[in-house]
């Protein structure tokens, strides 16, 4: 056999060289980041992540009301934005006259182009005095829910609620995006059997496209999910930064996210930035394994389907 | 159930869908509406060209934040386009490789990092180190989330093009590389420029990774060595203190941020468009 081209040599080194940047990159992303959160890491153990008591005066570390945070918030904007995306994207795989297919999509598309401090813009200025007037209210009194432990307290429009509706808008169009494209992989002749047994447009939806879609569905849900844990900028606008773990939806809150671009320019010492350092070590983990799944479970539906 | 009644209940439930589809949209119109109803009135030909007065007194623009932007957007460009497009080449053309499937899924993986945990690690390995947060560190911050996009758009488009096309020129006498990067690449191009135009779109917005490594600057400068103004970080500047000419001058900026964002948006769907000119065997 003939040896390669020298240029060809070069252009493999080359390509390959661009291509262990990425690798390279996470390994010292990670590195990094775990080196400076070693202090905070090696001097509070495990209850850095156990503790809800995050007082920088005393430097006294816990990140449990940003982990609790997180969570709630992104489960707040999964309740709200999972049934809207199955919906959007069952209407555009499956009932929406030609026509209205593309200027629809386009429209929930362009959502995920809306910068996220402009997200932050909107919900200081538009969302938040909804919330404070006709919506907190409205749940309170005319629901009469005011007495449940989640919507008592006292109301600033800052809240739980404000980031987790805000977290749900950005994320649908990323929800939407996977949960249509799987609908559309399902095969056709799912579809015909369904009708030609008999069953009604929604029964052959229901029985027959979303079964088969499920685990690219549960896929796109979870990547939709990583994107919450992970969004900063709207979330530190509305959700009033706040370092305590409250029952009530109303209650101001911290996300991990949120919790690091408040806090790391002003941050007083250097345990202080370590312990920020040490809630990003978390946050990066945490969307880490939201993420491989995610993609694992979109790339059971979509292997099988030519594409 | 009765027969009747089972189609009703198909036809409430794509009624559902309809409501859904609706609902979807509302919230972009709401934004967009809003946007232009408060911000429309701060844009004059000075915002554009003028530096921003201190925070409550009225007027003033944002020449220095924009000009930064386009710095930044620059200097991260010029750090993910080409390791994109490389990283994409690579995985084009060893497809089923041990280090393709691994380059390939930490690809997805540096993609679904949060922008803020880029910004700590851009503050800890480029602001740390030499004491001074500076536009070279944002920019570069904002580089490395270019990387996955353009990694990911430039292997998809490359599987487009067909196998017979790099066959054909192999064929001629073509070396592998100049296969690759005269026929292949060229003509996967369009393609190409549209995944390059969306990862713009995505990183000129984000405001994340500049807070601790571009920082913002009140003043001009477009010094790679001193922290930078950038959209984005003035409007949330702006955004956060309580007067109300600064509000204004914040949604004026993000009108601004939008216009160009969705302008870049809209101008890579026609691009994509006219790839299907290319033959789908």
């Amino acid at each position: 056999m003939k040896a390669a081209p020298r240029g060809d040599s070069i252009y493999d080194a080359v390509v390959t060289a661009f291509a262990i940047v990425i690798p390279a990159l996470l390994l010292l992303i990670a590195l990094s980041i775990l080196i400076a959160a070693w202090p905070a890491l090696s001097r509070f153990g495990l209850s850095f992540l156990t503790s809800s008591k995050w007082d920088v005066s005393a430097s006294e570390f816990g990140a449990a009301p940003a982990i609790f945070g997180t969570i709630v918030s992104s489960a707040i904007a999964l309740v709200l934005a999972t049934p809207l995306a199955l919906g959007v994207s069952i209407f555009l795989s499956e009932i929406a006259p030609k026509w209205l297919r593309q200027p629809v999509a386009f429209l929930v598309d362009l959502l995920a182009a809306i910068p996220s401090v402009v997200y932050g813009l909107w919900g200081i200025f538009v969302l938040i005095p909804l919330l404070r007037d006709p919506v907190a209210p409205f749940l309170r009194d005319t629901l009469g829910l005011g007495k449940t432990p989640l919507f008592s307290g006292p109301n600033y429009g800052y809240s739980m609620l404000a980031a987790g509706i805000i977290l749900a808008i950005m994320i649908l169009p990323f929800i939407s995006a996977v949960t249509r494209e799987v609908l559309m992989a399902v095969p056709r002749s799912q579809r015909d059997a369904a009708l030609a047994l008999g069953a009604t447009r929604w029964e052959m939806i229901r029985d027959a496209v979303i079964p088969y879609a499920r685990s690219g569905i549960i896929g796109g849900i979870i990547l939709g999910l990583g994107r919450a844990l992970g969004e900063t900028m709207a979330v530190t606008m509305v959700i009033g930064n706040r370092p305590e773990i409250s029952a009530s939806l109303f209650a101001p809150g911290y996300t991990m996210a949120s919790l690091i671009a408040n806090q790391f320019s002003e941050a007083t010492n250097d345990l202080h930035v370590s312990a920020l350092m040490a809630v990003g070590a978390v946050l990066f983990g945490v969307t880490l394994i939201v993420n491989a799944l995610a993609r694992w479970l979109v790339w059971r539906v979509t292997r099988g389907s030519g594409r | 159930m009765s027969r009747r009644s089972r189609y009703a209940k198909s036809t409430v439930m794509l009624g559902v869908t309809y409501f859904a589809a609706a609902l979807a949209t509302l919230p972009l119109l709401l934004i967009l509406i809003h946007l232009l109803k408060e911000g429309a009135a701060y844009i004059r030909p000075g915002f554009f060209t003028e530096m921003p007065k201190p925070v409550g007194e009225p007027g003033g623009g944002m020449a220095n934040a924009i000009v930064g932007t386009l710095i930044l957007v620059s200097v991260a460009s010029a750090i993910g386009l080409p390791i994109g497009i490389g990283a994409g080449l690579y995985l084009a053309e060893h497809r089923g490789g041990r280090l393709a499937t691994v380059v390939r899924f930490l690809s997805d993986v540096l993609n679904g990092l949060p922008s803020i945990v880029m910004g700590i690690f851009a503050w800890q390995f480029l602001v740390r180190p030499v004491g001074h947060f500076s536009a070279l560190a944002g920019g570069m911050a904002l580089g490395a989330m270019m990387i996955p996009l353009v990694t990911r758009t430039t292997e998809e488009m490359i599987h487009l093009v067909p196998t017979s096309l790099r066959e054909a020129a192999l064929a001629l006498g073509y070396t592998r590389w100049r296969a690759s990067l005269t026929v292949v690449l060229r003509t996967a191009l369009p393609g190409i420029v549209t995944g390059a135009l969306v990862a713009i779109a995505r990183i000129a917005g984000e405001t994340a990774p500049l807070l601790f490594t571009a920082l913002g600057n009140q003043f001009w400068s477009t010094s790679l060595g001193q922290p930078i103004a950038a959209l984005p970080l003035q409007i949330f500047a702006y955004a956060i203190t309580p007067y109300d000419t600064a509000h204004g001058q914040a949604w004026a900026g993000a009108l601004v941020l939008i216009f160009v964002v969705f302008v870049i948006s809209v101008l890579a769907r026609f691009a994509t468009r006219s790839r299907f000119g290319l033959g789908t065997d």
